[in-house]
């Protein structure tokens, strides 16, 4: 996966944070990444990291007025879209950058069609009527809704979850975004309909070479279906690096404590392992690393200061001190 | 039907069909509500169909039989059914020809209301922040001043400036009546916009404009119909009381608020019947409006719906 090409999206150094009465809420803080073109990166993390926000800043769609982006870069094809007016932002959103949403089952509006809605952002594109039957078929039938031709008239709540899934699927890609953003797509969905929804993702994906940003706290799904996955812990990156490097030897103490507490077959009586402690409140984060409290390797250093990011096998990087000393 | 062969399995394929047709007609007719569709016949049938039905002429008194009494009374007769006025014209036609100045008013009234206040409560809702506040700190201002107050301003203002008819009547309406609007559909727009579907429609690029009148109008049509018909009678009531108060219809002209600000004081001196029958077709018309309008809340929310049929059933 070592591909030349320069990213397709770069974050750098984002800042995200809510202004409320309980103080300021450090959402992301301080997160940098990028995605090349037709990559798939998988953003994991514990919930309320910190990925959902991350991912929401990309597009712009953060709650008003609370929250806000108050320093750092988002680099779409080299331009900025922090700096960009609101006005403009629609020029990325579903054209360039779309999203599939956390909640299929609320996703679609309960008064239209199921035609009418995936129609819909045809029509923002000013597609000729004649043509946009024929279109929304066709984006419906790519995600594999059956009878497709039946189902235009019918409204959500006759669609199963999955279809609905499948559906704000079909209006996500409906204009060969670039940039997919996938956010916890899976996880209202039974185990069954998430892996089947996963593969059409993964189809999709390849077939119209499109990026591909898959949040989730799920690791096997990231094990199954990205090149490379990035850490969340507390709103900044902890660990990044190829899927195969990171599961294969991971360098970051959160990250291999993520790892162990992954159930496998054949460990019937053991109990889990299980990281102690709880994640930081993002409003009063402990000084130095953040996951010091909970680190079974914390040094005195690592309450003082928060680590660097250094390499790890050239192949992406950690968040730690302890490979900061053995580097030196 | 007697030609045989192919020809009457079609036509008697087509009149099941007709039949089929008809009994759903028939079983929707009978979901209506018939209460409150009596109630608010005399307003649009007068309304509608008023000069077809005048006995007499509306505008030509004959004081010679000045304050007949109804027909079934010592001294009426059937030519005047409910009577005659203080000037002598008949009474009914008198009814009559006032029920088209009040549904004209009622309607427009509150089709303007309506739309002002949808438009700025969608506005308050969705835009949130200063516009927010700026909208409801107007809303508030309005809710201060007594609402009779309001419009007699507004009308005596209009009719100053040589506005004629029933449009100062119609604004008046409008600009004091929109408040409850606004405030009932800023406040459904706000749990709308949360919903994830405006998420998703502003993922896949709306504008603003787009998902107000896509998505969140679609939401609260339900509620402004509701609303719509119950202030059906609020209008017709306010028309009346602005015609009572001399700043409405302008005779020779009349409508039913006019009729009793007319002759109130004949109740007690004997011809109780001139403002007593306008009086009873308000009552009746603004009790229309609200039966209407409850039931029609209870006919356009799915669950109360299913609950009607079932208890139609048994």
């Amino acid at each position: 996966m070592n591909n030349p090409d320069k990213p397709l999206l770069s974050v750098e150094n984002l800042k995200t944070y809510f202004y409320t009465n309980a103080g300021i809420v450090k959402a992301v803080d301080g997160v940098s990444f990028y995605v090349r073109p037709g990559e798939a990166l998988g953003l994991a993390g514990e919930s309320g990291c910190g990925k959902s926000i991350t991912c929401h800043s990309i597009l712009r769609l953060l709650p008003k007025p609370a929250g806000r982006i108050v320093s750092g870069k988002i680099l779409f094809e080299g331009v900025d879209l922090v700096t960009q007016p609101e006005s403009r932002m629609r020029q990325w959103r579903g054209k360039e950058i779309s999203m599939i949403l956390q909640d299929p089952l609320m996703a679609l509006n309960p008064v239209y069609t199921i035609g009418n809605q995936v129609a819909e952002s045809f029509q923002l594109d000013k597609v000729a009527r004649k043509s946009l039957q024929q279109k929304v078929i066709d984006v419906l039938k790519s995600v594999k809704i059956p009878s497709v031709e039946e189902r235009l008239n019918t409204y959500p709540f006759q669609f199963s979850g999955g279809m609905r899934q499948r559906t704000c699927a079909a209006i996500a890609i409906s204009r060969y975004p670039k940039l997919l953003i996938a956010d916890e797509p899976t996880t209202s969905l039974d185990v069954t309909i998430q892996d089947q929804f996963i593969k059409l993702l993964k189809e999709i994906q390849q077939r119209h070479h499109m990026a591909l940003i898959l949040v989730t706290h799920d690791l096997g799904l990231v094990a199954e279906s990205c090149d490379r996955v990035a850490i969340m812990y507390a709103g900044r990156i902890v660990e990044t690096g190829s899927v195969l490097r990171v599961f294969e030897n991971p360098a970051h103490p959160y990250t291999r404590a993520l790892m162990q507490a992954i159930p496998r077959l054949g460990q019937k009586n053991k109990r889990l392992f299980q990281i102690e402690g709880e994640p930081p409140n993002p409003a009063n984060l402990p000084p130095g690393c953040y996951f010091h409290p909970r680190c079974h390797q914390a040094m005195e250093h690592c309450k003082q200061e928060y680590p660097p990011e250094i390499p790890i096998q050239g192949d992406g990087y950690a968040a730690c001190w302890r490979y900061h000393k053995e580097e030196a | 039907m007697k030609s045989g062969g192919v020809k009457t399995e079609i036509s008697r394929g087509s009149l099941n069909r007709y039949r089929i047709e008809v009994a759903r007609i028939g079983q929707w007719l009978t979901r209506l509500p018939f209460i409150p569709i009596i109630c608010l016949l005399p307003l649009f049938v007068f309304g509608i169909f008023g000069p077809l039905l005048y006995l007499h002429d509306p505008h030509a008194p004959n004081l010679l039989i000045a304050m007949q009494s109804p027909a079934w009374m010592a001294g009426g007769n059937w030519a005047y059914p409910l009577g005659t006025d203080q000037v002598g014209r008949d009474l009914l036609t008198r009814l009559i020809e006032g029920a088209r100045s009040s549904l004209i008013v009622a309607i427009f009234g509150v089709l303007f209301s309506g739309l002002l206040g949808i438009f700025l409560g969608i506005l308050a809702g969705f835009a949130g922040g200063k516009t927010d506040n700026f909208i409801m700190r107007i809303v508030d201002t309005f809710m201060a001043i007594p609402q009779i107050f309001l419009m007699l301003i507004i009308a005596a203002a209009l009719r100053r400036a040589g506005i004629l008819g029933l449009t100062p009547i119609i604004i008046a309406i409008a600009i004091s009546m929109w408040v409850p609007y606004a405030r009932m559909v800023r406040g459904e727009t706000l749990s709308l916009k949360q919903r994830e579907f405006v998420a998703l429609a502003r993922v896949t690029g709306c504008s603003s404009r787009r998902i107000m009148l896509k998505h969140i109008f679609p939401g609260v049509i339900n509620i402004i119909v509701v609303m719509a018909t119950t202030q059906l009678g609020g209008a017709i009531m306010a028309e009346a009381g602005m015609s009572f108060l001399g700043v409405g219809v302008q005779p020779p002209n009349t409508a039913w608020g006019l009729m009793i600000s007319e002759s109130n004081k004949y109740i007690t001196s004997g011809a109780w019947w001139i403002p007593t029958f306008a009086g009873i077709l308000i009552t009746i018309t603004i009790l229309g409006s609200n039966l209407l309008g409850d039931w029609l809340r209870d006919a356009l929310d799915p669950r109360t719906r299913q609950a009607m049929k079932k208890i139609k059933r048994n």
